[in-house]
């Protein structure tokens, strides 16, 4: 009945224990909160069932910022150990809670915090600046946000029933076979990633028809803004990327609970085959992440240059060249390998030529930059500390594109600075200055721009503090993911630097928490009009609030940058008009459900309670057959309800 | 709810282009498993190698049954466009009855594999048989599941625009399907024979 599962399965460490009654004391506190303000039926209404592209970004924002505190206590636990418990006799961090520590770090950040935050940029600005209603398919939009919060749910729970995965956030075989690791760690990891990895795709499908199909007549695909252009561009790799990591992980779920022998080095099995696999679908994410930062910063630099972006057709050609080129250096992640001198030097040198159309797209910025009248608000500040980090990130990148320097860097800390250096550098410093720059059009108050600067110092100069040293000693041969070291390498003196670096990150997050809650508290006075910064695409043309759909009217686009044109012409957009009768969808739980069915899949085969998986799997395939055959899905507001909205939402009542 | 003239041709138009971004989708699925057989397919293991296990007839007929599925499906859509709902059903029942043989035969084919020990078990090359060939056999079976709520629906309520929309994109997926199984036939079969 209970298949493998059974008390055993609690944590018997302090440091796991801490670090679930904290969970748990979150969670009881926002249950309470909730409860005692009794927000529950607004919460569910409002945004739990909701189609509202807008809503569901705005969750998976939440759920992303939550797991960026769970992956920062996580590295705050890997820092603490390297710099000062590692020379020690006894820690209280084991060997094998630090590797499942570093595990779920990594695969936190990526899968649930950057994937979770891009998501939710792409949802609240996309249909806006396509001058859409909605997206394609509203429903499967849902579907795939609970399914990754289904995939988030299944990670966390590792922390308190049973454990996490010890083999590093790609789960290498032979490691990852069930002979070297028997528990649940590997199972977990596996199911987090393939359901939450099955919602993206999903994604994925969704936003290029939604990019194909939904945009305002007129808008041509080169009259499209760039972030639009970098989202197709990182969709179409998720699209051809992810049924990779779909079939990946299917394979190791076999060889872990089939017997198959697919990454076995026994019986044919091939072990290089999981991590030739793994790096063809994990490269391409790589760019998934990065594009629409691309794209974020093309549409902030403009707007504080106050100049139109320079070469739009050559940041078009540099997003598709990314996108197709992307598919061209996996094998860059393991040229100690052997595959061969020719096939490294191949990899080699692709990777090399990646690195142009990046470039075009650097050189771009700081040309629209260039004779423009610069204003150093918060997002140009993290546009201008990512260019810092970024290019100095892409440096060390092409040193590792050499074959022969890889095989001397290969897995040591010089890589781990490296690729911090592009993802924090670029994925998550975009995301930041998105969130100041889009900020206001979702609440109505700008956030706190002195808060915010002391923030973002904190950041570059904890981000150096915490990286540049790791640069040194990964020249100086350590390897990543050491728990343990001789004090006589004198190593110790620069993991205490860096540990500090964590520290000063810590007060950086610590300052835009603080930003929020004093933005919010104060929002009266920080209170700006539907188009606080003078914008040029379609997504200040709307009052703020939005309303749920969007736009009233559906104006065709002439220009690229339509909204600067239409006030250009001195066109009043909030000059009331004839409207007439709006379909939206209705809200609904199916993607609750469905989400819930695939978590119940997971859950039953990581314990082996084979009736529940059944039951899950019977369920999914259920309501898929009722969600394909249900009717009555929209509800039309009358004219006369668009009118009363729109007069409210311009202050014309 | 009425749906207007232009919302069902934009319904349609983008439920196409969103069902043939999810094939592509699909299509990957399918070429990471046949590049994973096709690296796979030497790991033998002192096991049988691919010429020892396949039982040609069967295959072959296996591959009749599932083109002449298509040719129905193809036909039924057809009988749709010119409003003969009756003679659609016929081949749509065709077409459930050829799926069905189709996979009667891969499953017999797979039992008696495992019952002359030849289970996914004992070698990658098996491994890596055994699921790419019942990877499109649980793509036949949702398929076939999927076909016969479409005809349950259709009994029940007649052609709606809803409907035929579906069967459209049902159209698509079987013949994506057939397409997937001509690869499967050269590359594993005949590639195997070789």
């Amino acid at each position: 009945m209970w298949g493998r599962l059974s008390l055993d399965a609690l944590p018997d460490d302090i440091v796991t224990i801490g670090g679930v009654v904290l969970g748990a004391v979150a969670l009881l506190l926002v249950v309470g909160l909730l409860t005692y303000f009794k927000k529950w039926r607004w919460l569910w209404k409002n945004y739990l069932t909701s189609l509202d592209p807008k809503k569901i970004g705005i969750m998976y924002i939440v759920v992303a910022v939550i797991m960026l505190l769970r992956g920062l206590a996580d590295v705050a636990m890997l820092r603490a150990q390297q710099a000062v418990f590692a020379t020690m006799e006894s820690s209280p961090i084991s060997a094998d809670l630090f590797q499942q520590v570093f595990s779920a770090h990594g695969t936190i950040m990526i899968f649930f915090v950057a994937m979770g935050v891009l998501f939710g940029i792409i949802n609240l600005i996309l249909p806006l600046q396509i001058g859409s209603r909605d997206v394609a398919f509203p429903l499967l939009n849902s579907i795939s946000f609970w399914l990754f919060a289904a995939g988030m749910v299944l990670i966390n729970l590792s922390l308190a029933v049973g454990e996490f995965s010890t083999a590093g956030w790609l789960a290498y075989p032979p490691l990852s076979t069930l002979e070297y690791s028997p528990g649940t760690g590997i199972d977990y990891w596996i199911w987090a990633l393939q359901i939450a990895g099955i919602g993206t795709t999903l994604s994925g499908v969704n936003f290029i028809a939604t990019i194909l199909t939904m945009r305002r007549k007129g808008m041509t695909l080169m009259k499209m803004p760039i972030f639009v252009w970098s989202i197709l561009g990182s969709m179409a790799l998720v699209v051809f990327a992810f049924p990779i990591l779909t079939a990946t992980l299917g394979l190791l779920t076999l060889d872990r609970t089939l017997d198959t022998n697919f990454f076995t080095s026994t019986l044919g099995g091939n072990p290089m085959m999981y991590i030739n696999m793994i790096w063809a679908w994990g490269h391409p994410e790589v760019y998934i992440l990065i594009l629409p930062a691309f794209g974020i910063f093309s549409e902030i630099v403009p707007i504080f240059a106050r100049k139109k972006l320079f070469g739009y057709a050559s940041m078009v050609i540099a997003i598709i060249a990314i996108t197709i080129l992307s598919f061209t250096v996996w094998l860059h992640h393991f040229f100690t390998m052997g595959a061969g001198a020719n096939v490294n030097a191949f990899f080699g040198i692709m990777t090399m030529i990646i690195a142009v159309p990046t470039g075009v797209k650097v050189f771009n910025w700081l040309f629209t930059m260039y004779r423009g009248r610069i204003s150093f608000t918060n997002p140009m500040l993290w546009f201008m500390g990512f260019v810092a980090t970024f290019t100095l990130g892409g440096l060390t990148g092409v040193m590792l594109a050499v074959p022969g320097i890889d095989f001397q860097m290969h897995n040591t800390l010089f890589l781990v600075a490296h690729f911090h250096n592009m993802i924090i550098g670029g994925v998550l410093f975009g995301a930041f200055a998105a969130l100041e720059y889009w900020f206001p059009k979702f609440t109505g108050f700008k956030l706190h721009e002195g808060l915010g600067k002391i923030a973002f110092w904190n950041w570059i100069v904890g981000f150096m503090l915490a990286f540049i040293p790791l640069y040194i000693l990964g020249m100086m041969g350590a390897a990543r993911r050491l728990d343990s070291y001789d004090p006589s390498l004198g190593w110790q003196g620069l993991f205490v630097v860096a540990g500090i670096g964590v520290v000063v990150i810590l007060l950086g997050v610590f300052f835009q928490v603080v930003q929020v809650a004093y933005s919010v508290w104060k929002r009266k006075e920080l209170a700006v009009g539907p188009d606080p910064w003078d914008g040029r695409t379609l997504e200040w043309a709307t009052p703020t609030p939005i309303p749920e759909y969007n736009f009233a009217k559906m104006t065709p686009v002439t220009s690229r940058d339509e909204f600067w044109e239409l006030k250009r012409k001195k066109v009043d957009i909030s000059k009331p008009g004839t409207y007439e009768a709006i379909k939206v969808p209705k809200n609904t739980p199916l993607g609750i459900w469905v989400a819930a069915a695939a978590f119940l899949v997971g859950f039953g085969i990581i314990w082996y309670m084979w009736w529940l998986a059944l039951l899950g799997f019977v369920l999914t395939v259920g309501l898929i057959i009722y969600i394909t055959l249900r009717e009555d899905t929209e509800e039309t507001l009358s004219a006369a309800k668009i009118k009363s909205i729109e007069d409210k939402a311009w202050g014309r009542a | 709810m009425i749906e207007t003239k232009i919302e069902i041709a934009e319904k349609k138009h983008r439920s196409t282009i969103g069902f043939w971004l999810y094939l592509m989708t699909d299509s990957l699925l399918f070429a990471s498993l046949f590049a994973v057989y096709i690296v796979l397919k030497d790991g033998i293991a002192s096991g049988p190698e691919a010429k020892d296990i396949i039982v040609m007839p069967l295959v072959l007929t296996e591959t009749i049954l599932l083109l002449a599925s298509s040719l129905t499906c193809g036909l039924a859509l057809l009988s749709f466009k010119f409003k003969k709902i009756r003679q659609a059903v016929v081949f749509l029942a065709l077409t459930y009855a050829l799926g069905v043989a189709f996979l009667t035969i891969e499953l017999t084919e797979f039992s008696t594999l495992i019952a002359d020990g030849h289970g996914w078990q004992h070698s990658a090359f098996l491994s890596a048989f055994f699921v790419l060939v019942a990877t499109h056999g649980a793509h036949i079976a949702v398929g076939l599941l999927w076909l016969l709520v479409l005809i349950i629906v259709l009994a029940r309520k007649g052609l709606t625009s809803k409907l035929e929309r579906q069967f459209t994109l049902f159209g698509l997926f079987w013949h994506f399907l057939d397409l997937v199984w001509i690869f499967i036939f050269s590359i594993v079969y005949l590639g195997g024979l070789l």
